[in-house]
């Protein structure tokens, strides 16, 4: 064993034996919102779901009032499902790979501010979806019967289209644009989406379905380039990248479209 | 609901991942409807957390790989436990699995010609694990889910997403007509019309407590499908992975190459040492893995590593005498690390919080798979006519052990098979009469009736305490090692756990969008289902793939080459076993110290051996094994063992009811205070 000095999970901090956290809550999607502070045990490598999931167990108020168990959603746990995503400490992340010894106490958790908020922390994405079908979001195939393998394709083409496809429609990038507020702007997910597929061999024979799903009036020229989109992707998905290039793409399709029909 | 297709066929699928998916789409294409349920959006199941990738031998690499030799590591991997047919069945369609997402547009990675590129996975010798980056499970899951919702948007498919399916509906003659749902939103329940139900539901891996598997992999949909008559089988199945790391909310997988690149295991030798260790001389620390085998060390197989660092937790003797001990990779420079092992150690750092470069990992085996599920028959059905399953939740295709990367073909394959199966079902089925309301109504209102009996019910239990210690019992008496006397014990602590739910109250007077009324039936659901897992265990005495025992440590085919079957009465769980068809490659010993060609050849000198030809040639079965019929009635071997074990089960309720429900009473622990 070398000579490391000795690290511990917290070497910065000096832990209080408590963890403080302050809730933005709301009963249901007509209530009113409000906030709840609750003090839960220390422990070493809490994340925020734990602390949620202690709360849960003995619903009591800092202030010792027993309260409703504040809800969540959850699910994988590494971050690779999007449904735990929520606004910690001012920063829309997924909960599951929020660590409370790299929080600043006290930690608060608000649901996401673009969607409807169902109850506390649980919010309906489900217009993330919607425009998923909207840009048709996929590959046009004959049929699933047998027809043998697809075509070839260069590896940095797949590296590119990779990183596309590991969105998670979490609602980050919507989160954190200026420019989108339910339905005037599709919104950077769904852009990025009509990059995925467009590039795609196949995908490229149907690229003008999707090209015309991003140019109405909520489409891509909403865009006014922040790029906090990128900054907050969890996936580190480039984005601003797709935006760029899909604004090329509908701006020709857009001078020269009417000449293939 | 969806718009009624062709011939008027809805089949209601229920669970939207890998085997969900694929079933729906299979059902939309063949212009049928689905209503797709699921407790999530489906893009979220638990199916995104596969990494590896997804097995089929399209022989990319020239090594001789053939679907034959698919098919043996698969029998092989899994002890002999499988039924051999439909596994022959899955690695036959494996490589036109692989092509059609390659063909909806999974970022599979390429060679340098642009074609498919494979790796190799445990249990095989060939690379014929094609894989996508280091989230495969999330990009195959991603491109059904974008086929299905092609199918939505041309309107054969209506989702319900955040619908928890509650019951099925039967008939009087047990043939499944639909189910009962609830809207997790505003937990109002609705009763749905079927053709045909298919069940893809996931694992039970929330029943150990801590899993590797998502929050949603509750059993809770298939225990209720158990509880109304469906067969559950080889239950005691669970896979345990060796090393996962620990959190305080789930347990996430640390890969196998951590040690593969000379990772050493751990711990303090003096019992509960909590020095930090690098402050622990190399004298005083105890690396059991090299100690025990000297000639593999810290590469022993999955099986035996899992089985030893539990065994020294076991012993109080983790770190700080808890579940863990430490995966060191610290003498290794960080610069070799980095270029080895980069990505894992950044899930490590970013769950954990430590840098795995400097301060060794903690890992403890983490449950991670369950080889049991609802019984099938070579279509997907299960003996409840109308009721299919496909997926991790049917026990088909992984015997007693499940080989990497496997996991996600299987669950493709049960959905394609489950499909067309439905869709026959669907035609045939007599609808005479079952179209009344009032079978759905009388359904509902059951459901209904037990979600106010929760609500009002009231007293000193806490619901998420008492998943807790059924996870601790689960984990640490019904995983890795087992004996028959602490089997025993969990069972009658599940017995306490199951009076004791009926005190426990809802603590959420706001019913809208609560987590605390569907939590309680889960955890209903979940003791049913730990019955089984338990009582098959204690049953099975050998040890065969995953399912180990110390008393019983040879596999024993004459008694036990059977699948166990679990089925409901009121009183438990009641096991009998049924043959296990092995016609295809005749059972041989499983010994990975060994390549596998020389055990084949051992068990090729025996008489009607019928391993699999070469290439891929076409298999004739052998003349002198008995073929199963595809009758849903159901083999006659089924009860044969049937009555002598209900004896054994009849018998331990028996003695702790005499006992006066009093777990001390019985010799068993208890966590009451």
């Amino acid at each position: 064993m070398s000579a490391q000095p000795h690290t511990h999970a917290t070497p910065n901090r000096t832990q209080a034996a408590t963890v403080e956290i302050r809730i933005r809550r709301r009963e249901n999607t007509d209530a009113a919102q409000y906030w709840e502070t609750f003090e839960i045990p220390y422990r070493p490598n809490l994340n925020i779901i734990s602390c949620l999931m202690e709360i849960q167990k003995n619903p009591v108020t800092k202030d010792g009032k027993q309260t409703t168990p504040p809800v969540w959603n959850m699910n994988c746990l590494e971050q690779v499902c999007g449904i735990c995503t929520m606004v910690i400490n001012g920063r829309v992340r997924q909960s599951c790979s929020a660590l409370v010894d790299q929080l600043d106490q006290p930690i608060t958790l608000e649901p996401m501010s673009k969607f409807p908020n169902v109850r506390d922390l649980i919010v309906d994405r489900s217009q993330m979806f919607d425009h998923l079908k909207r840009v048709h979001a996929w590959i046009e195939i004959d049929g699933t019967h047998d027809q043998g393998p697809g075509p070839r394709m260069d590896q940095e083409d797949v590296a590119e289209r990779y990183a596309y496809s590991r969105c998670m429609t979490c609602g980050c990038c919507l989160e954190a644009c200026p420019q989108y507020d339910g339905d005037n702007y599709i919104g950077p997910q769904a852009i990025a989406q009509v990059r995925l597929f467009n590039m795609h061999p196949t995908g490229k024979m149907t690229r003008d379905e999707r090209l015309e799903g991003i140019m109405g009036d909520d489409g891509i020229t909403n865009c006014g380039n922040a790029q906090n989109c990128v900054r907050v992707c969890p996936m580190s998905i480039p984005l601003t990248k797709a935006i760029y290039e899909e604004n090329r793409e509908t701006i020709i399709h857009g001078l020269f479209g009417w000449l293939k029909r | 609901m969806a718009t009624v297709g062709k011939n008027g066929i809805k089949i209601a699928v229920v669970g939207g991942g890998l085997a969900g998916l694929a079933a729906a789409m299979k059902i939309a294409e063949a212009g049928h409807s689905v209503d797709l349920f699921s407790v999530v959006p489906v893009k979220r199941s638990h199916s995104v957390c596969a990494q590896g990738g997804i097995n089929g031998a399209v022989n990319t690499k020239g090594e001789g790989d053939s679907t034959a030799e698919h098919f043996d590591d698969t029998v092989y991997g899994g002890d002999f436990l499988a039924n051999q047919p439909p596994a022959k069945a899955m690695c036959e369609m494996a490589p036109a699995i692989i092509y059609l997402f390659d063909r909806m547009g999974v970022p599979f990675s390429r060679t340098k010609e642009g074609l498919l590129d494979f790796r190799r996975f445990g249990g095989t010798k060939h690379h014929r694990t094609a894989f996508a980056g280091a989230s495969t499970g999330q990009q195959l899951l991603y491109a059904l889910d974008e086929q299905v919702r092609r199918h939505e948007a041309g309107g054969k498919v209506q989702k319900y997403e955040g619908w928890e399916m509650m019951s099925l509906v039967l008939d009087d003659h047990q043939v499944c007509r639909g189910l009962v749902a609830m809207d997790l939103k505003t937990l109002e329940m609705k009763a749905f019309k079927a053709d045909a139900v298919i069940m893809a539901t996931g694992g039970p891996g929330l029943i150990f407590g801590k899993s590797t598997n998502s929050m949603v992999c509750t059993g809770s949909a298939v225990s209720a499908c158990y509880q109304q008559g469906a067969r559950y089988a080889n239950g005691e199945f669970i896979q345990v992975h060796p090393t996962s790391i620990p959190g305080e909310d789930k347990l996430r997988l640390m890969s196998e190459s951590a040690r593969g690149e000379g990772g050493r295991v751990w711990v303090p030798r003096a019992k509960g040492d909590t020095r930090a260790p690098a402050s622990i001389p190399e004298r005083e620390r105890w690396y059991f893995l090299e100690e025990k085998y000297p000639a593999y060390g810290n590469l022993v197989p999955r099986d035996i590593a899992t089985r030893e660092i539990f065994q020294v937790c076991l012993d109080k003797m983790g770190i700080g005498g808890d579940n863990q001990v430490y995966l060191d990779l610290t003498h290794i420079p960080a610069e070799t690390l980095d270029r080895k092992l980069g990505a894992i150690l950044e899930i490590y750092e970013m769950f954990v919080g430590d840098d795995p470069r400097h301060v060794p990992m903690r890992i403890f085996p983490g449950v991670h798979y369950s080889m049991g599920g609802l019984w099938v028959d070579f279509e997907q059905r299960t003996n409840i006519p109308g009721l299919l399953a496909a997926g991790e939740c049917d026990y088909s295709i992984h015997g007693a052990n499940r080989l990497g990367a496997n996991s996600l073909v299987s669950c493709v394959f049960g959905g394609f098979v489950a499909a067309p199966a439905a869709i026959e079902f669907a035609k045939n089925v007599e609808r005479n009469g079952a179209d009344s309301s009032a079978l759905y109504e009388q359904e509902l209102k059951l459901q209904e009736e037990n979600n106010q009996r929760l609500i009002k019910q009231s007293g000193n239990e806490n619901q998420y305490k008492l998943h807790e210690e059924m996870g601790k019992w689960m984990t640490d008496n019904v995983t890795v090692v087992r004996y028959n006397d602490k089997l025993k014990e969990t069972d009658n602590k599940l017995l306490e756990l199951i009076d004791r739910y009926d005190r426990i109250s809802i603590n959420d007077s706001n019913l809208w969008a609560t987590m605390a009324l569907p939590h309680a039936r889960h955890l209903w659901n979940m003791l049913q289902l730990a019955r089984v897992i338990t009582l098959g265990a204690l049953n099975r005495n050998e040890s065969r793939g995953a399912h180990y025992k110390p008393d019983f440590p040879d596999r024993d085919d004459e008694n036990f080459l059977k699948t166990t079957i679990a089925e409901y009465s009121g009183e438990g769980p009641v096991i009998s076993y049924e043959a296990v068809d092995s016609s295809l490659i005749k059972p041989r010993k499983r010994d990975y110290s060994k390549g596998k060609q020389d055990t084949a050849k051992a068990a090729a000198g025996a008489k009607g051996s019928t391993l699999p030809p070469k290439d891929g040639a076409p298999q004739v079965l052998s003349q002198d094994t008995e073929q199963k019929p595809k009758d849903l009635s159901g083999p006659a071997v089924w009860n044969q063992n049937k009555e002598e074990v209900r004896d054994v089960n009849h018998g331990e309720a028996e003695t702790r009811r005499e006992q006066g429900k009093s777990i001390e009473d019985a010799g068993g622990k208890s966590d009451k205070v």
